[in-house]
């Protein structure tokens, strides 16, 4: 029973590193790069809600609605600044530029709310705290079933998006090849731009998710795109279920590990991924190649 | 009356330079064909046209307006479409799709259904995914597409490449019926008797270079190629 | 026309850098033993950034998990010390058990690409981390001290760690100029300037990134000996802590990526600032970070590449220079 509840809560937890997972899929999707600040832009929009929640006492859940106009602007912001400007210039670029993002807002949110620990949970009501007892060893929370469902609805928005409509199509012909798109009419720059706004927005809901299930502070930003990274790796890069499930297997890899040991948890996640890495480039084929 | 003006154009790729001072205009209603051997410049040139090249002298001039510094999806607007060489269809996107994605406001006579009536052969194949088509479909969709935006100028790079004689008889029956109807277009082609037919002027470049230009029912074949190879011609 | 290495400039300075080491040798002679702990790290960001530019500089290899190996090699010292190994022995196999380790790695960590490679190398760090913090032996979480050279009078033990440190810089720094230099230096640059070219004239890529790979982590190790000989005692959390690869971007992008000079300048910057800032805070990561992304973005040659760029400048001979050939007008 506990290792089945170990696999239960491993969705559940699997589904919130899926949310975390779906922007940086989308922006590798779209502009084959990763994003290293993405950690902690959701870390970002988890202090945007933060704020919104004390100056005006309203629960989380309407705080984020509030945010949501200020992490598409930050999104285009980040875009026609940053991600642009490196997207022209080869495939470091975008990491080095992004990496240094991810310092600078790791140390302005320092500078801005100290290094203290904040959480959202206590502002989102009864969702936090209620849950279901299904058997002894067995209970489903609240939390846990409203992160698993707004996943699926994000990522099966994100198909609807993606398979019916004139943004959706502009979005996978440029992926594709961005210098025809351009020769159909497709304004790429504006498409991409999009892509990281919406990037953006789905990692402010990871954010959101962060400080409700837990706590966050100013560094907690590279280890969300730790478990982000992996999530997008396991399932498949590019792959937008792909990600989902990817989510899913690192969340389950994460809570059977901890029935180990807790420590184990991390590094099962991690383990898995490296796994994955091993299969999928064929490094067990150049082990036996060199042993010969 | 002039639609596209082509003035002194030089295009480079890095210290390789392709189109050397090319000038020309094509006016309303016509059908020019670009000529020459590979390497000529004939693609760059389309592609500058259509602003997909970003060139180094020279201007380009759209209703008598300056278009150079114009990214490409903003020509499209102002109604130049080129159906680039390869095709380079979406491929991950169905037929309608691909056709959907390239629609404009401008109004005018197409529509996916105009494009698939043009295209019967399209018809069942409207789910497919375009990489899963044939050379000839995948032509079609390329042509199709372009049309989508309403073009007033559509430009053709090689659109009988790589297809079986049947199917460019098939491409060309389409693309006279198309012309016919008065649109403007300036085509590269490789097979120089199929030019000569669909086309009421031919501009021959060698080297990036114009070397001859006339209309195609004065010319002589034999001067054509000449000027086509870069033979001397006959004193 | 002809083909030259040695500029005047050149010859000057490389000559100039070995008359510095050896007046560099005499610090610990003359200074207090504060001073020769501040070189020491000053050796260590070189050796660092010279490291971090041959993985990504010439090998187009961005990592962000270098501190995979500071922290193995740091951690592997107390180890073998605590087995008995006499402290500076215990450095030395330390240094050559944690840079082996990377063979293995290479093995599938070489076949990612960019963000799959930076990321999985981060990865890779974490994982050490974690291993670590489960070993009671290792002091766990809370991190451990180099107990065993306290036998030695701090000032010797500052002297010799300081030694060690400019051994090691000179080593490493000097493995890859000859290996730049040698015909593996040739196909190096032509994978940094265009790997698909290089592979398609049989360039063999794969091996050549190897040996920046394994000679990137041998002098991470390296590094990581010097850090726990330098301040005694170190904990996982900042050991293995990405903080290394921000400071070693920051040198490298600064400096000048995939230029020989350029990390040790951008290393000699990072120092500087950090003497000034002594109370470092988020601003000045704010800065370090901002600059870094700047630099990226709007300066990809750093510094030392701008310079050379601009007034053909070369220190060190890694390179050819071809002299008396007209530039010819090519056309066509």
């Amino acid at each position: 029973m506990t290792i089945l509840n170990a696999i239960l809560q491993g969705i559940f937890l699997g589904a919130f590193y899926a949310v975390l997972a779906c922007g940086l899929s989308i922006m590798f999707g779209v502009m084959r790069i990763i994003n290293l600040a993405h950690g902690d832009v959701a870390v970002l929009g988890a202090y945007i809600v933060l704020v919104i929640v004390d100056r005006t006492g309203v629960s989380a859940f309407v705080a984020f609605l509030i945010a949501l106009p200020v992490m598409v602007v930050l999104g285009y912001a980040l875009h026609f600044s940053v991600l642009e400007r490196s997207l022209r210039a080869g495939i470091l670029t975008p990491l080095l530029a992004t990496f240094g993002l991810s310092i600078v807002i790791q140390n302005l949110l320092q500078l801005a709310f100290s290094p203290d620990v904040h959480s959202l949970g206590g502002s989102a009501g009864a969702v936090t705290t209620s849950s279901w007892q299904v058997t002894g060893g067995l209970s489903v929370s609240a939390l846990g079933v409203l992160v698993l469902v707004t996943a699926v609805v994000v990522f099966g928005a994100l198909q609807l998006l993606l398979s019916n409509t004139r943004l959706g199509w502009m979005m996978r012909a440029t992926a594709e090849d961005a210098d025809a798109a351009e020769l159909v009419g497709i304004n790429s720059r504006a498409v991409y731009a999009s892509a990281t706004a919406l990037a953006v927005v789905i990692a402010a809901l990871g954010g959101l998710f962060l400080g409700i299930r837990s706590v966050f502070d100013p560094v907690s930003g590279p280890t969300q795109l730790i478990f982000a990274f992996e999530a997008v790796v396991i399932g498949g890069m590019g792959s937008l279920w792909g990600t989902l499930l990817g989510g899913i297997a690192l969340g389950i890899a994460q809570t059977l590990g901890a029935q180990i040991h807790p420590q184990f948890a991390v590094l099962a996640g991690h383990l898995l991924f490296l796994a994955v890495l091993v299969a999928r480039f064929g490094g067990a084929r150049v082990v036996l190649r060199t042993a010969r | 009356m002039t639609l596209l003006a082509v003035e002194k154009l030089d295009c480079r790729y890095g210290l390789l330079q392709a189109v050397r001072g090319v000038s020309f205009e094509v006016g309303q209603g016509e059908t020019v064909a670009l000529i020459g051997a590979n390497g000529a410049g004939k693609t760059t040139l389309l592609r500058a046209i259509a602003g997909a090249h970003r060139p180094h002298g020279g201007r380009v001039l759209m209703d008598g307006a300056d278009i150079n510094s114009m990214p490409a999806h903003r020509r499209v607007s102002r109604g130049i479409a080129l159906v680039p060489e390869g095709r380079r269809l979406f491929g991950g996107l169905t037929v309608m799709e691909n056709l959907r994605v390239a629609a404009s406001r401008r109004p005018g006579r197409w529509s996916v259904d105009s494009v698939l009536e043009v295209f019967p052969m399209l018809q069942p194949r409207r789910r497919a995914l375009a990489a899963n088509l044939s050379g000839g479909e995948q032509q079609a969709v390329a042509i199709g597409r372009a049309l989508m935006s309403n073009p007033r100028l559509l430009l053709l790079d090689e659109v009988s490449l790589g297809l079986a004689p049947v199917v460019v008889d098939a491409v060309y029956r389409s693309l006279s019926g198309i012309i016919g109807e008065g649109a403007t277009v300036v085509l590269v082609e490789q097979d120089l008797t199929r030019a000569l037919e669909v086309a009421g002027r031919v501009i021959c470049l060698l080297e990036g270079r114009v070397v001859l230009e006339g209309r195609a029912a004065s010319l002589d074949r034999d001067r054509v190629v000449s000027a086509y190879f870069g033979l001397k011609r006959p004193a | 026309m002809k083909v030259e290495r040695w500029t005047r400039t050149s010859r000057v300075f490389t000559g100039g850098l070995a008359v510095s080491v050896v007046i560099l040798a005499a610090v610990p002679l003359i200074f207090d033993p504060d001073v020769v702990q501040k070189l020491t790290t000053l050796l260590i960001l070189v050796l660092l950034a010279a490291m971090w530019n041959a993985l990504a500089g010439y090998g187009g290899l961005l990592s962000v998990g270098q501190q995979a190996f500071i922290g193995m090699g740091a951690y592997a010292t107390v180890f073998f010390a605590n087995l008995g190994v006499p402290p500076y022995a215990a450095m030395l196999v330390a240094t050559v058990v944690a840079g082996a380790i990377s063979v293995p790695i290479s093995l599938f960590a070489l076949r990612l690409r960019a963000a799959q490679f930076a990321i999985g190398m981060w990865v890779i760090a974490e994982v050490a981390s974690i291993v670590v913090r489960l070993d009671q032996n290792l002091g766990a979480g809370t991190g451990i001290s180099l107990i065993q050279l306290n036998q030695y009078e701090p000032n010797f033990r500052q002297a010799y760690t300081f030694w060690l440190a400019l051994g090691f810089a000179v080593i490493f720094l000097a493995a890859l100029f000859l290996l730049l230099r040698s015909p593996l230096g040739v196909s190096l640059q032509a994978i940094r300037d265009d790997e698909d070219a290089a592979r398609s004239i049989g360039v063999r890529v794969a091996s050549r990134k190897r040996l920046l790979f394994v000679l990137a982590a041998f002098g991470c190790s390296a590094a990581g000996v010097l850090v726990v000989a330098n301040t005694l005692f170190i904990e996982p959390g900042s050991v293995f802590s990405v903080q290394w690869s921000a400071y070693m971007i920051f040198m490298v992008l600064v400096g000048g990526l995939g230029t020989f000079e350029g990390p040790i300048l951008g290393a000699i910057l990072l120092f500087a600032i950090q003497a000034t800032f002594t109370q470092g805070g988020p601003w000045y990561l704010v800065g370090l970070g901002a600059t870094a992304a700047v630099f990226a973005l709007a300066l990809p040659r750093g510094l030392w590449g701008t310079v050379e760029e601009r007034l053909g400048l070369r220190l060190m001979p890694v390179g050819y220079r071809v002299v008396g050939a007209k530039r010819e007008e090519t056309d066509g």
